[in-house]
């Protein structure tokens, strides 16, 4: 039986802070990044703590340059929750040096420069990300394959090692650990078909390929469906609990499924699957973690569901039809830069008043 | 003549600092952001400005008298088109490497609202030898900035400063290149387009932060003068 009370306004309770509601993304977060460990190894976690704590020494930094408090804003846990996303963007055995870059950009230049929480523009993850993408292209696909099919199995020590050195304990480097078991060097499945498609095989042919096998769809890159369906389940923990409405994320996977399922009809040889788009790369992490920021996302619900179809639309067109494998991170970007002009026009009628245009018409 | 001494200390201080092109009036921005990804390119180009500048500011401080106001505009492009088109061709004979490296930015020139709009603020009002240094002190105020900016982009990008100084000024300069630090993955960022981008916005950021810090220097020495006034009046 529902509590009521009879007081005076407002009636709407506060029931969480900033700290409380970034803390609950980070555990709705666990299920994907344990997944994640699991399929490519130790160098996941190393990064998290590695861009963790830079992005909290970058975050405690300005801070103190421009003079404000730093505890207080340290403990919104909202620099932890950008190292944690650009953590689990990168390769996991990147150099440490290009995670030091990348946090230390998305911090210091995205995030505080436009203000700190609240005012950036931008999602700085995302930024951080994107900063390393175009930088260093090379590295930044250089993603080794799952455990099971790695021809060397890196344990801790050495992907300490190759993270700060370039090399294993045993010497290998990065190229030599992207062998897998059948002699080939791995890529990740959006980027072996991409490949695949570019010399003259189609959709279907380049999903027989050891990337795919272990998968429990066809479409599933081994590792990477398991990682999707591990985010998917914590953004749906995420829904349950309230921390983000429904319509970013559901209007985002409509937008990858729609637009790649007609593409798919128009010449399945060519175009993936909408299972493939949803499940590989960074689709489900980025519909209920990455695209829902609450500060650069739009905040009407019209608007969310436009934010959210226009990203996934990008998501596959960038895919399909750009130069790199993935484009979660690109088009979140992009549509972080129409959100002013989306909230403008999605301006919900406040109860009492006519919608705007019907005002504007009887003047 | 301590006249002519202060009109061009102010010349000075204004298109060096206080009213830079590059800095202050963002004009020239197209050229400015395109070609600054090495030293050497900023200086090519801000010296190819700079020549443009003067010669465009002396013949329009010269004819200023016969030219009507009505179609000023068109012969004030007409005369940075022929200086430019001087400077394009010496470049090919004399820098060809330079002049590759630098491509459609030499003809661009032209379009450059820097010049213009010092012909059209300033030297069509102004006697030549006025205007002559008007646009020596603009031009050099831009080529700085793009030699920072340039300088810059080099460092954090390629790890490298004066590269392709041949290109400028001959064989001699062939080992000038100094190696800040060897990387084989360049910070392609800092190279790209945005790297201008970001790199001019911290220079006028930081530009702007020297002129709040002097600012806030003079108005607490000023203050201290008013208070010793305040005792000579009680005295």
């Amino acid at each position: 039986m529902m509590k009521l009370r009879v007081s005076s306004s407002p009636h709407q309770r506060i029931t969480r802070d900033t700290g409380a509601v970034m803390r609950l993304v980070m555990y709705a977060a666990i299920p994907g990044l344990l997944a994640q460990a699991w399929f490519f190894g130790w160098g996941v976690l190393i990064q998290l703590v590695l861009a963790i704590t830079i992005c909290v020494a970058s975050e405690a930094l300005i801070l103190t340059v421009r003079k404000k408090p730093v505890y207080f804003a340290l403990t919104d846990y909202s620099a932890v929750l950008t190292g944690w996303l650009i953590a689990v963007s990168i390769p996991p055995l990147l150099p440490w040096w290009m995670t030091f870059i990348g946090c230390a950009f998305a911090i210091i230049v995205a995030k505080q420069l436009y203000g700190g929480l609240g005012f950036n523009l931008f999602n700085p993850a995302m930024v951080g990300y994107v900063v390393l993408l175009i930088s260093f292209p090379a590295a930044m696909t250089q993603w080794t394959p799952t455990t099971s099919q790695n021809m060397i199995q890196p344990d801790f020590a050495d992907a300490l090692h190759i993270i700060f050195t370039g090399f294993t304990v045993s010497g290998h480097d990065i190229e030599q650990l992207r062998f897998t078991v059948d002699g080939t060097t791995s890529a990740t499945p959006l980027d072996y078909v991409k490949t695949a498609l570019t010399q003259g095989n189609t959709y279907s042919e380049s999903l027989a390929h050891s990337t795919f096998s272990g998968g429990f769809f066809d479409a599933a890159g081994a590792g990477w469906g398991w990682v999707s369906l591990a985010y998917l389940a914590g953004g749906l923990v995420l829904l349950q609990q309230r921390v983000i409405s429904w319509h970013i994320p559901m209007s985002l996977l409509g937008g990858v499924f729609v637009t790649s399922l007609i593409l798919h009809m128009t010449n399945g040889d060519i175009f993936g699957s909408p299972l493939f788009h949803l499940l590989n790369g960074a689709v489900m992490i980025g519909a209920f973690f990455i695209a829902t920021d609450p500060v650069s996302a739009s905040t009407t619900p019209k608007g969310r569901i436009i934010f959210g179809a226009a990203i996934g639309f990008w998501v596959v067109i960038i895919r399909v039809f750009g130069g790199y494998p993935d484009a979660l991170a690109f088009s979140v970007l992009i549509l972080n830069m129409a959100v002013p002009l989306i909230d403008y026009y999605t301006q919900p009628r406040t109860y009492g008043h006519r919608a705007k245009r019907q005002s504007v018409e009887q003047k | 003549m301590s006249n002519l001494k202060d009109t061009l200390q102010t010349l000075s201080i204004e298109g060096l600092w206080k009213n830079n092109p590059a800095l202050v009036q963002l004009l020239g921005l197209c050229p400015l952001l395109a070609v600054t990804a090495t030293f050497i390119n900023g200086l090519g180009l801000g010296l190819a400005t700079l020549f443009v500048l003067v010669g465009a500011n002396v013949t329009v401080s010269v004819v200023r008298q016969w030219v009507p106001n009505d179609i000023r505009i068109p012969v004030f492009v007409m005369i940075i088109a022929a200086y430019v088109t001087v400077i394009e061709l010496l470049m090919n004979a004399f820098t060809y490497n330079l002049y590759l490296a630098l491509g459609i930015f030499i003809p661009l020139i032209v379009t450059n609202c820097a010049i213009i709009g010092r012909a059209e603020a300033y030297a069509s009002k102004q006697p030549p030898h006025l205007a002559a240094y008007d646009g020596f002190v603009m031009g050099l105020g831009f080529a700085l900035v793009l030699m920072l900016l340039g300088g810059m982009r080099e460092i954090f990008g390629a790890g490298t400063l004066f590269a392709g100084a041949d290109r400028l000024f001959g064989d001699i300069a062939s080992d000038w290149t100094i190696v800040v630090f060897q990387t084989d993955n360049p910070f392609l960022l800092a190279i790209l387009p945005p790297g201008a981008f970001i790199g001019m916005g911290l220079i006028i950021a930081l530009k702007n932060y020297i002129d709040s810090v002097y600012k806030s220097r003079v108005e607490s020495e000023s203050i201290t003068k008013v208070e010793r006034a305040r005792v000579t009046a009680e005295s």
